[in-house]
């Protein structure tokens, strides 16, 4: 029997697979059990109500999606009072995404949240939707250091950082988290991307620009995964367009500790669950006992980065 | 492709399904998919499980094939047409518009495709209505046509008035007939789809008893004029309404429309609040 578990910080997952937030709530319930997944992971909460984006939201661009949803959200009571329930009827682990739009306010959430019942706060310190002071946290070191400071600093609960694929050099953005206090980072985000109807000449999105996820993101995210994981001892959960096994397998093999699947699970609901059982048959067929023994183990050794084509 | 390869009729059980869950993807062998005219194809899947519960109005998530000029990558929201639990078969009417349905139609017998359903809340049925009004146009038709023999299994009489550019263009008239509904055709090429025409046709309706409620699909113009006169004349009713949608599990917020609601305006998901809304409520699309 292959052992499936991973270790996230002190919490141990039960295997290494687990939703993206925004990509999931209780109502894929209705078609299979949480019970199998290695976590759930929330949509991303806010303080303040939120409504959303215009209209569309929504834009199949390629093997991908270009989405701009802008956070509805109903504030943190509303959470606690009856989204939570709906999940505590699970075993797996509840791990609650929150963002907002100062590092103090983030903070303040962060604190409503030290309750019974959470397993661990993902801070989304990246969703480039958020138009607050027009660029995320996780663009620059700097911000990122304040924020993670504060937010350690608001919590004992387990902090997983969300990084944005929207920053030039997110080695040194995964460094800052870790040195001021991540239990762990989520790379990635989805990546800032627009699209134009050439029929009628505008924008796909009610808001121009949007988040762009799906398969044809993956290398992007497996790249930076590769380029954290060289950085940063803390665990990597790989994010960016995990459909198939194989691709969970890839993003183990650069460095993850775990994987996130997202907008796969639009297209093909069980892709979980297809993910979860595969992962136990993969690792029959490679003899390999356990699933952890796949991070980070790239065969790369003696080979080089081409310094002129590769980012810092 | 897609689409997994082809599975037996008898082997389509639900993938995981079990009693606990109300909605399954199936992997549903295509039984047929044939033009009905220029501009729409009847698509029929051998299914079983849970899809054979689908209600009058609500709607599956169908994985749409590549093909050589396309490579859909979401799924497609498509309302019931009609469901035979008997022969374990479930319809869709649609109409060829973009990448998805352009997959669609590629589908021959002996094909099959993931299935997500039955989503969304369907019509419902008063037990108080005698008569109700079904008024729908283009592939709205589809949409309300399986409402019709619902209606007529609680013995509640139906009028149509059906809508298109021509005559040619209206699908389904057989199908209302069938069900025991009065029909009227109206056409945009002889004028009879004028909204003061509809209008005095609906007023005739209300005026001899035979309209306690109003269902639409299809049109935003005709959707205004029936919330209109339902509401000059306490008419209940209610709209099928579409929207681009991913996951049709209430989980990525794509599709919301905003609503009217006694506490204001207010944004709501048509896949998982609909897609069937109160007609007093809705606002045009």
């Amino acid at each position: 029997m292959v052992d499936l578990r991973v270790k996230i910080g002190r919490i141990t997952l039960k295997n290494p697979v687990m939703p993206a937030s925004g990509t999931f709530s209780e109502g894929l319930a209705r078609v299979f059990s949480f019970d199998h997944l290695g976590a759930v992971v929330t949509k991303t909460i806010t303080a303040e109500l939120r409504g959303g984006n215009p209209t569309p939201r929504v834009a199949e661009v390629g093997q991908g999606m270009l989405n701009s949803i802008g956070i509805p959200s109903k504030g943190v009571l509303n959470f606690i009072d009856h989204i939570m329930p709906e999940y505590q009827r699970f075993s797996a682990p509840l791990v609650v995404s929150v963002s907002a739009p100062t590092a103090e306010s983030f903070a303040e959430i962060v604190r409503q949240l030290n309750i019974p019942g959470i397993a661990a706060i993902e801070a989304n310190i990246s969703c480039p939707n958020i138009e607050e002071d027009g660029k995320a946290f996780a663009m620059r070191a700097k911000s990122t250091a304040a924020v993670v400071d504060q937010l350690r600093k608001a919590t004992a609960l387990p902090l997983w950082v969300k990084l944005t694929p929207n920053t030039g050099d997110v080695g040194v953005v995964a460094r800052a988290a870790q040195d001021s206090g991540a239990d762990a980072l989520v790379v990635a985000n989805t990546i800032l991307a627009m699209s134009i109807d050439t029929e009628t000449f505008r924008p796909r999105l009610g808001s121009i620009m949007g988040g762009y996820s799906g398969p044809a993101i993956k290398p992007i995210i497996l790249r930076m995964v590769y380029q954290c994981a060289q950085i940063v001892d803390i665990p990597i959960i790989g994010c960016g367009g995990i459909t198939t096994t194989e691709d969970a397998v890839e993003y183990l093999l650069a460095g993850a500790t775990a994987v996130q699947v997202g907008t796969a699970t639009f297209v093909r609901p069980n892709a979980m669950l297809d993910v979860v059982e595969g992962l136990t048959r993969f690792c029959e067929r490679k003899n390999i006992d356990r699933v952890s023994e796949l991070t980070g183990a790239v065969r790369d050794r003696g080979m080089h980065v081409d310094k002129l084509e590769a980012l810092p | 492709m897609l689409s997994t390869p082809a599975v037996n009729a008898d082997e389509n059980e639900p993938i995981r399904a079990a009693a606990a869950f109300d909605v399954a993807d199936t992997q549903a062998l295509v039984t047929s998919n044939a033009a009905v005219n220029a501009e729409y194809f009847h698509l029929t899947l051998a299914a079983a499980g849970l899809a054979m519960t689908a209600k009058a109005g609500q709607f599956f998530n169908i994985a749409c094939p590549a093909t050589d000029k396309d490579l859909p990558y979401l799924r497609r929201p498509m309302s019931v047409y009609r469901v035979v639990p008997a022969k374990g078969e479930v319809e869709f009417l649609y109409k060829v518009t973009g990448a998805g349905t352009r997959g669609l139609a590629t589908l021959r017998a002996g094909d099959s495709t993931a299935i997500l359903g039955p989503l969304g809340n369907g019509f419902g049925l008063d037990p108080g209505w005698k008569n109700i009004v079904v008024v729908g146009r283009g592939v709205g038709l589809a949409t309300l046509a399986p409402l019709a023999e619902m209606a007529a299994e609680r013995g509640i009489e139906v009028t149509a008035i059906l809508s298109a550019r021509t005559r040619a263009l209206v699908m389904s008239v057989q199908r209302f007939i069938d069900a025991g509904a009065q029909v009227e055709v109206i056409t945009d090429d002889d004028g009879s789809s004028d909204p003061d025409n509809v209008e005095r046709l609906l007023v005739g309706l209300i005026e001899s008893g035979r309209a306690d409620a109003f269902f639409t699909c299809g049109s935003n113009r005709l959707m205004l004029l029936l919330k209109r006169v339902g509401a000059t004349f306490q008419i209940p009713g209610q709209v099928a309404m579409e929207q681009q949608m991913a996951c049709g599990l209430g989980m990525c917020f794509c599709c919301v429309r905003n609503f009217d609601s006694s506490h204001g305006p207010e944004q709501r998901r048509v896949c998982l609040d609909g897609p069937v809304f109160p007609l007093s409520e809705a606002l045009s699309w």
